[in-house]
C-alpha cells in the first residue's frame, strides 16, 4: 500500500511541476525560437542531474530517524503551503491556476523582450527556458529524493517521476500547446494532501513518536487530512458567499 | 554580495514560501512532539492537531490579506 502511495505521490507531484515547466518551454520556443528554448532545457537538465548525483548518495548515509525528521518537517511545510493555496482556490478566495493564461502572459513577455545573442543562442529564450525547467525540476528532485529516501526506496519514487516525465513530455510534443485540459487544480489539491500526510507521519516519527498501528496509520492520517481540507473548503466557501451577499446588500 | 542575497532569497522563497508563520508553528509542534515522546508520553496525536491549527491560522491570514 505504501509503495503505491509513494509512486502515486511522486507521479502526481512531478506531473504538476512538469506541466508548468512545459508551459514555460513552449512559450520560450514559440516566441524566441526552439534552438534557445531547447538549449535552456538541456542546460537545466544537466544542472538537475548534477544536483541528483550530489544529493542522492548524501541522503542515503543520513540515519533514517534524522532523515525522517528533517524530510517530514520540510514536506509538511511544503504540503501546508500547497494545501493552503488549493483550499483558497477551491473556495474562490484565489483565482484558479490557468495554464492557458500563464502561457499567454509568458508568450507576450517573451515576444516583447529585446533580442540579445550569446554563443549563437537567443539569451532571453535560453534563460527563460533554463530558469523555468530548473526551478520546477528542483521541486521534482526534492519530492522524489525526500519521499524515496524516507520511505527507503528512491527507485520507486523515481519511477513515479519518470512516468510523469514520459506522459507530460509525450503529450507536450504531440499537442505543442499548454496542457490546459490537465485537471491541474485538482492535482495540486491531491499533492498538497499527500505531502501534508507524509509530512505529519514522518515528522512525528522522526521526533520520536510512535504511531498506533505503525505504517498502517498512514491511511488514517490521509483520511484525516482529506476530511480537514474538505471541511475548510466548505467553511471558506460559505464565508465567501456571505461576504458577496453582504457586498450586494451594501451596493 | 548581490548574488549571495539572491541565492538566500531563492531558498527562502523555495522553503518558506508565502507564510513564515507556517514554518515557525511546524517547528514548535515538532519540538513539542519530541519533548512529549522523550518524556514517555504518547505524542503521535500532536502533529495532526497542530496541522489543524496551522492551516486554519494560515488560511485566516491569507483571507484577511485578500
Amino acid at each position: 500500500m505504501n509503495a503505491t502511495f509513494l509512486v502515486l505521490s511522486a507521479f502526481l507531484a512531478s506531473a504538476v511541476e512538469m506541466v508548468e515547466a512545459l508551459t514555460i518551454v513552449l512559450a520560450a520556443g514559440l516566441a524566441r525560437g526552439w534552438r534557445s528554448a531547447l538549449a535552456g532545457l538541456g542546460a537545466a537538465t544537466v544542472a538537475l542531474a548534477v544536483a541528483v548525483a550530489a544529493l542522492g548518495p548524501a541522503l542515503t548515509v543520513i540515519p533514517l530517524s534524522a532523515l525522517r525528521l528533517v524530510v517530514g518537517a520540510l514536506l509538511l511545510v511544503f504540503g501546508l503551503q500547497w494545501l493552503r493555496k488549493a483550499v483558497l482556490r477551491a473556495s474562490g478566495f484565489k483565482a484558479l491556476h490557468d495554464e492557458d493564461a500563464i502561457f499567454a502572459r509568458e508568450l507576450a513577455e517573451a515576444q516583447s523582450a529585446a533580442r540579445v545573442e550569446r554563443a549563437g543562442v537567443d539569451w532571453y529564450g535560453f534563460t527563460l527556458s533554463f530558469k523555468g525547467v530548473l526551478l520546477e525540476g528542483l521541486e521534482v528532485i526534492f519530492i522524489v529524493l525526500t519521499f524515496g529516501s524516507a520511505q527507503g526506496s528512491i527507485p520507486l519514487a523515481a519511477a513515479g517521476a519518470a512516468g510523469a516525465l514520459v506522459l507530460v513530455a509525450g503529450v507536450g510534443v504531440a499537442v505543442r500547446a499548454p496542457l490546459a485540459r490537465v485537471p491541474e487544480n485538482a492535482m495540486k489539491f491531491a499533492v498538497g494532501v499527500m505531502l501534508t500526510t507524509f509530512g505529519i507521519f514522518w515528522s512525528a516519527e522522526g521526533a520520536g513518536a510512535h504511531w498506533p498501528g505503525s505504517d498502517a496509520s498512514l491511511l488514517g492520517v490521509l483520511a484525516f487530512v482529506v476530511l480537514l481540507s474538505l471541511a475548510l473548503v466548505r467553511m471558506l466557501r460559505r464565508e465567501r458567499r456571505l461576504r458577496l451577499r453582504a457586498a450586494e446588500v451594501r451596493a | 554580495m548581490r548574488h549571495l542575497r539572491s541565492f538566500g532569497r531563492f531558498w527562502w522563497d523555495f522553503v518558506v514560501g508565502d507564510d513564515w508563520l507556517v514554518v515557525a508553528l511546524v517547528a514548535l509542534a515538532i519540538g513539542a512532539t519530541a519533548a512529549l515522546a522523550h518524556s514517555g508520553i504518547a505524542a503521535w496525536w500532536l502533529m495532526p492537531l497542530a496541522v489543524v491549527l496551522v492551516l486554519w491560522v494560515s488560511l485566516r491570514r491569507a483571507v484577511a490579506r485578500g
